[in-house]
């Protein structure tokens, strides 16, 4: 049976910011014009749309999908919200591709929104009861603390240092300073990141991707109809997710089984047999620094264990062999959540069609995977794509 | 279209005002246990996994982390849309119809006893800016849509009325049912304003419960089905975002989906014989019918006085009881819904059966303050 395959074929991507003026559905309206004046279309043309955005509670709005929809061009139209936790943003594409793949629509607009700055002080508030009521909440967990964990145990495991792990912070913040839209880009040295506050260790505050409000948009169309829209049609070519158990305690966290999953899923749908190999650009997922080198283990670019090694020696820089995070991830664009995994599928974008301006990899890229991860410890999101 | 897709199996825990005994996990795994069982799958054996859930409902701020252990579905590709369960069960049809997909479980659940302070959840879903700052329940909107509704078609309070007796009384025939009651129109106008004209029992009660179904490519569907049913079409749409600027007096969500819905099954409304709507509020009820277009503007009430729409009238509507009669279970309701259309459609609904059922219309709606909702047309031929 034959496959409709699917196009990216326009992007928008609004500013990372600590604290935006708009709304949500402002926001969700400016990266949604953007997307679709990329390749002149408009609003009337798209028939169908689907909008990614972490939880409700950043907000403090029920029926969040609902709130940002009329910023989303959704009135009037066949629209919906995907929800994967911090998986979201990749997760979006994958979903407007169901859109398209199937045949329901030709063109179809997808949206990922994040405003975590209306929640006071700060996002942590709206973690609290990710936790189970019962069995974590008494013991008032942070995000930071299961980080901590797990990066204390990806250390262990194979006898890294923070030193070998910062140079990743390092990297994705030197990188976004070609970014237009990042929020925390800059020149930083590992002694810098070594020596930032401590939140839990072993992560310090230059660890993490900051908190954000932010939204992007690709357009997403059949076949015949990206080929009548731009020469440079970027192809969807495999989408792939996993959910583990929601008893993440239970587990060894020195190793993301289900981002491997997610990611052999995305690899046999696109025909990739040796992803370390045949992938020449990675946007994986960077919350934290450790979770760069997670993710590239994850998703099969290297052999476990050797991720920091690699970053070390210039591998995954953007003159690198396997240039990683070319865009600045989330460590240096920033992190409002859902936004930041569209915003990495549209660096692929932008690096497979040669439109990256100072970000854009040598050697004509061709083929590109990025990932997004999230719920607790346990959702992967992966796509590949080609030019 | 590669194909069409069948619903192969169905399960259901619940429909009960509260469930003690049971943790939101139990029920989901309940329904799941039943639903795979009757479709002859191994959860291994199922592609891909739904769920429709909404984080405030759930007093969870990533509900999606919850999903994946009760419905046997721990390290497989399972997605969560904050939408209603008749919306998930659309996505599970493009996602076989993208020919990748073989087979598709769709869950969605309501555990609203352990929900304190409904209304206040149901508040948090007003703008923040426009509408918040009112500090009106939720409910105040679906007064003004039945005020609206009612001058603008001329359908009366008493039609609405008979609308709350008729589903309530359905729901006595119905097992899964926990509201079902022998009233008249008189206790439904006496029953007490909770934003004029809406009385207390022109809304439906609460209830917990869980419903899994799992969809299937046509041909695991023959290979495995004695009675498959076919979801000849599903669309979902959102009218006007902003309640501000929407007609109130209209569903014209249910008007584009039911268009679309019609034109994917190749089928017209009189095809239909039996149809499930979303009766959140009894008004909701007539205006959906009127907007289907299995009723004329204005004549919703009239034919729902006269038996059109009761269980051996020409069309009868909500024979399982409806939410009013079983009990709204939120993003679960459509699911309740599509589970009485199967039923109906295999010739198993028991005492609440109604004759010669070939083609039946599920539509939901997912509640104030939104305009969105969902159709589909289901057959068994």
């Amino acid at each position: 049976m034959g496959y409709r395959r699917v196009a990216i074929v326009g992007a928008g991507l609004t500013k990372f910011v600590r604290r935006a003026q708009e709304t949500g559905p402002e926001l969700s309206w400016q990266a949604s014009k953007m997307a679709l004046d990329s390749c002149s279309l408009r609003l009337k043309d798209v028939e169908m749309i689907t909008l990614g955005s972490a939880p409700d509670g950043f907000d403090g709005v029920h029926m969040k999908g609902e709130y940002l929809l009329s910023g989303a061009g959704g009135s009037n139209k066949s629209y919906i919200r995907n929800f994967v936790g911090g998986g979201t943003g990749v997760f979006a594409p994958i979903h407007g591709w169901m859109h398209v793949a199937s045949g329901a629509c030709d063109v179809c607009l997808v949206v990922a929104e994040e405003k975590m700055s209306s929640c006071h002080p700060t996002p942590q508030g709206a973690f609290i009861t990710i936790f189970d009521h019962t069995t974590e909440q008494p013991l008032k967990p942070t995000l930071i603390w299961i980080f901590a964990l797990e990066m204390r145990r990806y250390m262990e495991r194979y006898g890294l240092t923070r030193a070998d792990i910062a140079r990743v912070a390092v990297k994705n913040k030197k990188n976004a300073m070609d970014h237009p839209s990042a929020q925390v880009a800059g020149e930083y040295t590992v002694d810098d990141i070594l020596n930032s506050e401590v939140l839990a260790e072993p992560v310090h505050r230059l660890d993490i991707s900051p908190a954000g409000d932010g939204a992007a948009a690709v357009v997403l169309a059949s076949e015949d109809v990206a080929k009548r829209l731009t020469d440079r049609p970027v192809w969807l070519d495999g989408v792939g997710w996993n959910l583990d158990t929601s008893y993440w305690a239970t587990k060894d966290l020195y190793y993301p089984r289900y981002v491997e999953k997610a990611a052999r899923m995305a690899y046999d749908m696109a025909g990739i047999k040796e992803p370390h190999k045949e992938i020449q650009v990675a946007e994986p997922y960077d919350p934290f620094d450790y979770k760069e080198l997670h993710h590239m283990e994850g998703l099969l670019l290297c052999p476990r264990g050797e991720a920091a090694r690699l970053t070390a020696e210039g591998y995954t820089a953007r003159t690198g062999n396997l240039p990683t995070c070319p865009s600045g991830g989330a460590l240096g664009v920033g992190n409002p959540i859902a936004a930041t995994g569209l915003m990495k599928v549209i660096e692929l974008f932008l690096q497979l069609r040669g439109e990256a301006g100072k970000r854009q990899i040598p050697g004509k890229p061709r083929v590109g995977v990025a990932q997004a991860w999230g719920d607790l410890m346990q959702v992967g999101t992966v796509v590949v794509c080609r030019s | 279209m590669n194909g069409r897709v069948a619903i192969i199996g169905i399960g259901t825990e619940g429909f009960s005002p509260v469930t003690p005994h049971l943790s939101f996990k139990e029920l989901t795994y309940c329904a799941a246990v039943k639903a795979y069982r009757q479709a002859g799958l191994h959860p291994k054996e199922i592609d891909s996994f739904i769920t429709a859930s909404e984080d405030f409902m759930e007093g969870y701020s990533i509900f999606d982390e919850y999903v994946p252990d009760q419905m046997g579905a721990v390290m497989r590709p399972v997605h969560t849309v904050t939408a209603e369960f008749l919306q998930a069960l659309g996505v599970g049809v493009m996602m076989i119809n993208t020919a990748r997909f073989k087979t598709i479980a769709v869950e969605a659940h309501s555990k609203a006893s352990n929900i304190k302070t409904l209304h206040d959840v149901k508040a948090f879903a007003l703008d923040p800016v426009y509408l918040r700052p009112l500090e009106e329940d939720a409910e105040f909107l679906a007064g003004l849509e039945m005020r609206r509704f009612l001058r603008d078609s001329g359908n009366t309070e008493e039609q609405c009325a008979q609308v709350v007796v008729k589903n309530r009384g359905n729901a006595l025939l119905n097992p899964l049912a926990g509201h079902g009651a022998k009233l008249r129109v008189d206790d439904v106008m006496a029953s007490g304003a909770v934003s004029t004209p809406l009385k207390r029992l022109d809304a439906a009660a609460a209830a917990d419960g869980a419903v899994m179904v799992v969809l299937a490519a046509e041909d695991v569907a023959r290979s495995l089905c004695a009675n498959p049913v076919w979801v000849d079409g599903v669309s979902w749409f959102s009218a006007e975002g902003n309640p501000w600027s929407r007609d109130l007096g209209v569903a014209n969500y249910a008007k584009l989906a039911a268009r679309k819905a019609f034109a994917m099954a190749g089928k017209t409304v009189r095809d239909v014989d039996f149809a499930e709507v979303c009766d959140e509020y009894s008004y909701k009820e007539l205006q959906h019918l009127e907007s289907l277009g299995l009723a004329r503007p204005g004549e919703a009430g009239y034919l729902t006085e006269n038996g059109f729409t009761s269980l051996n009238g020409d069309l009868p509507v909500n024979a399982s009881g409806g939410s009013l009669g079983v009990g709204h279970a939120f993003e679960a309701s459509g699911g309740m819904k599509v589970v009485e259309a199967v039923l109906q459609l295999r010739g198993e609904a028991g005492a609440h059966q109604v004759k010669n059922a070939r083609t039946g219309l599920v539509q939901s709606w997912r509640g104030v303050p939104t305009a969105t909702g969902a159709v589909a047309i289901l057959s068994n031929e």
